[in-house]
């Protein structure tokens, strides 16, 4: 692991009226892991996937990337400063179709016109690369299976990959074998050196895939770990009731 | 959770028999039955004059829709039109009642119909009030302000360049007929093939996907309710120097007329989608039944009653296509 972080957040906050979504937070994640970030429903962790993708603005607190920090980003900025996400709700226009939807704000243009056919044949190849199989790249994103849409938000989000990939519930829709195949892409992505931040539920997922793990209660960090030191027990439990057994101290964190 | 199964209903059996992708050729279909209809009928109908009525008629009817078009397929509406066609038309004529020249006129009255229409956009992005209320409040302000400019009276005699508007310079036909035709064409490449429709279109589709691609969605939605705005000066224009009056009155529910023709062309109400071709023969269907319905001398009050019924049909045409093609696990 590298001695300094990629992104370093520093008591985050943010409310939703009498809502408290983030209380607090602090976090390291350092350059080429994957760093899962888990909680029940309403743990504030797609707030924190939404203020880091420059979908929301935080209320207080720090966002270091890269020993540059900033008080609060737009989707502009977090994507120029080369974060992507693939979102839960993947965030894709269904009238519009594949090769469209991956292009969708960094069109390929001939003059002043778009460059359909160069835009179709390299999201064809982007595809190809990634194993995300997808008959016909002309049809309605309206009409694909749910496996095939996740597989597209991820390949968008992998267009030009960046330096921090943020991943909310990446599987969630996907099959068995799709998401078989979507974990080996992320594992071939951090061998190439790719930052990850993993929201998900499968904690399974989490055991297997990230390095580093933070848990959310309640807008908190309440603990966080290297998955090696960690069982798989120890981590549910910490999710169910709050109460268990990881360092809830962020100096002690991947750079202690 | 799987739906239980139950008895067909008429909704689901009419779907069975609509086209998902055939509707450009079935707008064909029923304007070529129509005028055989109305040829057959009368025979003042089958004549190059009946033609070029048809085409002047409906010229600001479908620079109207076309602006329309833009606002409905980013999913947004404009009821505030017909207003924008009075007041700009009548900004025109104070302005050459003061004595200015015609031409700046009419530049007056198109870029305050564009401003009054990026207006709309704007109230939209800061107040995030549904686009229907919001146009049918700020129509209600814009008919005020011509009824408060005017004092109620319209504005007539007006001077003879600008009645040249009304003028057959066109191909023999009224100017605004080569309005409308020109402007189809600038916006077959600009809506079909460069980044501006692409992205009014994805505006309607998922405004928030758009967001988070880095594009600014606001501006976007501001650009689409000028250019609407700006069609409805330019038809202002056209319907006032044919009248050779502007009143505040004038365009009362043409807004309605123009919706009527888009979602009968195939755009979803909801927006993602627009077809500029069947927008143009949704306009010339509509025209095609108005002056049918005059030549076999049917009462103005039916043309009415009978436009608002296409209005409801197409609508509910619209929403069965939609739910026809609609994936399931939507």
């Amino acid at each position: 692991m590298s001695s300094s972080p990629l992104l370093k957040i520093s008591a985050l906050s943010k409310s939703f009226g009498s809502v408290q979504a983030l209380s607090g937070v602090s976090l390291e994640i350092d350059k080429g892991s994957i760093t899962a970030v888990v909680g029940d429903n309403g743990s504030g962790k797609s707030t924190l996937v939404k203020i880091l993708s420059g979908g929301l603005q935080p209320d207080a607190g720090n966002i270091e990337l890269t020993g540059h920090s900033y008080q609060k980003l737009t989707y502009r900025q977090a994507l120029d400063l080369g974060i992507r996400t693939v979102y839960q709700d993947l965030s894709l226009d269904p009238c519009k179709n594949s090769y469209e939807n991956i292009f969708l704000g960094k069109e390929l243009k001939r003059g002043p016109f778009l460059a359909h056919r160069a835009m179709r044949q390299k999201a064809a190849d982007l595809l190809e690369g990634l194993n995300i199989h997808i008959p016909d790249l002309t049809v309605p994103v309206s009409k694909l299976s749910g496996g095939q849409r996740q597989g597209l938000a991820l390949a968008r989000a992998l267009l030009h990959p960046g330096q921090l990939l943020l991943l909310d519930e990446p599987t969630a829709a996907m099959g068995v074998r799709e998401s078989e195949a979507c974990l080996s892409i992320l594992r071939q992505l951090r061998q190439e050196g790719l930052t990850q931040v993993l929201i998900s539920h499968n904690l399974h997922q989490v055991m297997t895939l990230a390095d580093y793990v933070y848990v959310l209660r309640s807008g908190q960090v309440i603990g966080h770990s290297q998955v090696a030191d960690l069982s798989f027990a120890d981590l549910d439990q910490l999710i169910k009731t709050g109460e268990g057994h990881m360092c809830q101290d962020i100096e002690g964190g991947p750079h202690a | 959770m799987r739906k239980t199964n139950s008895p067909s209903s008429i909704r689901d059996q009419l779907r069975k028999f609509l086209p998902s992708n055939h509707l450009l050729p079935a707008l064909l279909i029923a304007i070529l039955c129509l005028s055989l209809f109305l040829s057959l009928s009368t025979e003042s109908f089958a004549t190059s004059k009946s033609l070029v009525n048809l085409l002047e008629a409906n010229s600001y009817r479908l620079i109207l829709a076309l602006g329309m078009l833009m606002v409905i397929s980013s999913g947004g509406i404009d009821l505030s039109q017909g207003s924008i066609i009075s007041l700009s038309a009548i900004l025109a004529a104070l302005g050459m009642k003061q004595g200015l020249p015609v031409s700046l006129s009419v530049l007056i009255a198109l870029v305050s119909g564009a401003l009054l229409g990026a207006l709309n956009g704007l109230l939209i992005n800061l107040t995030k009030l549904d686009a229907f209320i919001l146009t049918l409040a700020t129509s209600f302000m814009y008919r005020g302000l011509s009824l408060i400019l005017t004092r109620g009276i319209p504005l007539t005699l007006l001077p003879a360049d600008f009645r040249n508007f009304a003028a057959r310079d066109f191909l023999g036909m009224e100017t605004g007929v080569g309005f409308a035709l020109l402007l189809l064409l600038i916006l077959i490449p600009i809506y079909r093939f460069m980044p501006w429709g692409h992205y009014l279109r994805s505006l309607g589709g998922n405004a928030q996907a758009l967001a988070r691609s880095g594009v600014s969605v606001g501006a976007y939605r501001i650009s689409a309710y000028a250019f609407s705005g700006f069609t409805a000066a330019l038809a202002g224009l056209i319907i006032s120097a044919r009248l050779n009056s502007a009143e505040a009155n004038a365009g009362m529910n043409m807004q309605v007329h123009a919706i009527c023709a888009v979602v009968m062309g195939g755009t979803p109400l909801e927006g993602g989608r627009g077809s500029l071709l069947g927008t143009f023969l949704a306009v010339i269907l509509l025209g095609l039944v108005r002056q049918g319905l005059t030549i076999l001398s049917v009462s103005a009050y039916y043309q009415e009653f009978i436009t608002g019924g296409l209005l409801l049909a197409a609508l509910i045409f619209a929403e069965l296509r939609e739910v026809k093609t609609r994936p399931k696990n939507s």
